[in-house]
């Protein structure tokens, strides 16, 4: 088998490059059942209640451990699952089956799983019917347990590569992330929970690998190139020193960038930017602090929201966000209100299915037709506000009424805050520039707002007409299009003409092709991945 | 037997993590608990049952408690409605 495979190479669509080589760790998902006959049901139900006691006892530390890394109400998910677990129906259902029909328990898990999973799966409320994934969890759980394919525990891995189908956030929570080298996916999107993950620790990751997991084993070699788009399975001695080659290199730089920490973002000729970093959990502020950005330029707010099954509360997210700006001291920290919808879903918020949700039902549409999502944050903010340097970003702006509504509202909230006596500041307050629109009219809108953002990622979609998870698209697809770059110079004029600064804080922000031209635009600030900002500032210091 | 009836105002309805607690608190009792909405009947000990009712914001349900413990059952119930959905 390794020989037949010595050397395979796959290539997928890059999320974060960088290269690396180790041991492969498979995660997977559904192991094969068979139907077999059996002769003794009680002793296959007395299997049954062992594997019960052990999913328990597995949930009940997962459990823990999310409590300690993603808070009490992300983790809330993995009691759910374990009273599932405690339901009479499912296992009498099991049971029945074990008695009745003579088969193996594996199977009799599997089944039942199914149906009750059937059962949500047919109901009409779209949160039941999401919660047919939760039986379906717990019954591959169950037949793991029966199988001897116990989890891996993550405690014992060695720095691996992780290979999967696809991964959950419930998966990664449960990695210790020093011992994660690379993921490498079938499935995925550049959006997803696992992308965003690999550009936070500055390790490569690729989706969209058409390789067959059944041909792959735990402990093979990989080398996954991120630059290259490549993942190389058992590599010949000649591979495996090509990349140590690169690796090496990668290290030296990397050596040499940690150099730069403490020094100013300034070109020869005395011109210089702000770099900022791009976050999406109070955790992330560590990588800030040690990648040396100069301000947080992008606090995705709406990963609070994700990955659980009920609104954040008001203090939840007050204390998450002050935490934030007072572990940032003076440090400028820009929050972004909630920016869900289109390709980022939560159950609860059960905003239905659309024909087209990149231009639907989200981020601050939810917030202006929803008052009591759009209340409990900007409570929360406001209130942090006291403790630090925060401002707040409005996402998907496209006219001067949605801003004055927007104050109107935020000024609402002050006036609670005030009569109850509740410290608070009014921020600055800014709004993402990310629909042609808002590019168009930003004259009017830097009279309003104190500053400008420019999301080029979903700019970039308006403004092409090109869906960027559509692979069919690539070749027409230009990031450096003129018309983009021509509408952030018309931002960035209309920002300045009202005494207003303007940044970037889409992907292109991190482009080291385009940080020459930034410059000359007068762009005041690149907000970028925390592993990225000292190499924007190494190619400023080099202009 | 107790009964009683409320009507849920959680935006939600009975989803999962309140339908776990709910069973829970149900589970304390030696009385049998109920819950019906339109009709349809759940065991309360029973997290799939309660969760297959698919009771949302503004729907009517009713809770039967029978046994010994009936009383504080249906009191205990009824606090934890108030005071969760």
């Amino acid at each position: 088998m390794a020989e037949k495979f010595s050397g395979k190479k796959f290539s997928g669509k890059t999320v974060y490059s960088g290269i690396t080589m180790g041991k492969v760790l498979i995660l997977r998902k559904d192991p094969q059942i068979r139907r077999v006959k059996i002769a003794d049901p009680e002793a296959e139900k007395e299997r049954v209640y062992g594997a019960v006691d052990r999913a328990k006892q597995q949930l009940a530390a997962l459990y823990e451990k999310a409590v300690k890394e993603v808070g009490e109400s992300s983790a809330a998910i993995f009691e759910v699952h374990q009273m599932m677990l405690e339901d009479d129906d499912y296992l009498d259902a099991i049971c029945h089956m074990i008695q009745t029909e003579m088969i193996n328990a594996e199977y009799a898990v599997s089944v039942t799983g199914d149906n009750f999973a059937g059962m949500f799966a047919g109901m009409e409320d779209e949160y039941m019917q999401a919660r047919a994934a939760d039986v379906r969890d717990i019954s591959v759980r169950l037949v793991r347990n029966l199988s001897g394919q116990e989890e891996v525990d993550f405690s014992a891995m060695e720095p691996s590569v992780i290979v999967a189908d696809d991964l959950s956030p419930s998966e990664t929570v449960q990695m210790d992330k020093k011992r994660i080298l690379a993921f490498v996916t079938v499935h995925g999107s550049t959006n997803s929970h696992t992308a965003i993950l690999a550009r936070m620790m500055n390790i490569p990751a690729l989706i969209g690998v058409p390789m067959d997991l059944s041909e792959i084993r735990t402990g093979m070699t990989a080398i996954v190139d991120g630059a290259a788009g490549e993942v190389i399975f058992e590599p010949t001695e000649f591979q495996c020193s090509e990349a140590e080659r690169k690796i090496k290199g990668e290290q030296e730089k990397l050596r040499l960038l940690q150099e730069l920490k403490g020094k100013r973002n300034e070109t020869r000729d005395g011109r210089t930017i702000q770099i900022y970093a791009n976050i999406g959990s109070v955790s992330d502020v560590g990588y800030v602090l040690e990648n040396d950005a100069g301000g947080i330029g992008l606090f995705r707010s709406e990963f609070l929201y994700l990955g659980r099954d009920d609104f954040p509360s008001e203090e939840e997210q007050f204390q998450a966000y002050k935490q934030v700006v007072q572990t940032m001291g003076q440090k400028k920290v820009i929050i972004r209100t909630l920016d869900i919808g289109a390709d980022k879903q939560a159950d609860y918020f059960d905003l239905g299915k659309e024909e087209n949700p990149a231009l639907g039902y989200r981020a601050i549409r939810i917030c202006l037709k929803q008052p009591e999502i759009f209340r409990t944050q900007i409570r929360a903010l406001l209130r942090a506000a006291a403790y630090g340097n925060l401002s707040v970003m409005y996402p998907m702006v496209i006219s001067v009424e949605e801003v004055k509504q927007i104050y109107a509202f935020v000024e609402e909230v002050e006036q609670e805050l005030k009569q109850a006596q509740i410290p608070y500041r009014i921020p600055e307050q800014g709004i993402m520039i990310e629909t042609p629109a808002a590019v168009m009219i930003s004259d009017e809108l830097a009279e309003l707002v104190d500053f400008f953002s420019i999301g080029t990622n979903d700019l970039t979609q308006y403004t092409l007409a090109i869906d960027r998870q559509n692979q069919k698209l690539e070749d027409f697809y230009d990031p450096h299009h003129k018309a983009i770059l021509r509408m952030i110079r018309m931002v960035v004029e209309n920002a300045h003409k009202c005494g207003k600064w303007a940044g970037i804080c889409g992907e292109l922000g991190a482009d080291l092709e385009l940080t020459r031209e930034f410059l000359d635009l007068g762009v005041d600030e690149l907000s970028v991945a925390p592993p990225m900002v000292l190499k924007v500032r190494e190619k400023v210091r080099g202009i | 037997m107790k009964e009683f009836t409320y009507v849920i105002t959680d935006q939600e309805g009975i989803h999962a993590r309140p339908a776990g607690e709910l069973v829970k608190l149900a589970k304390e009792f030696t009385s049998s608990v109920c819950v019906l909405k339109e009709g349809k009947k759940a065991d309360a000990k029973k997290v799939f049952g309660l969760m297959g009712l698919g009771v949302k914001k503004g729907m009517e349900i009713t809770v039967q408690a029978e046994g010994e413990d009936e009383e504080a059952a249906a009191a205990a119930l009824e606090k934890f409605l108030k005071e969760n959905l």
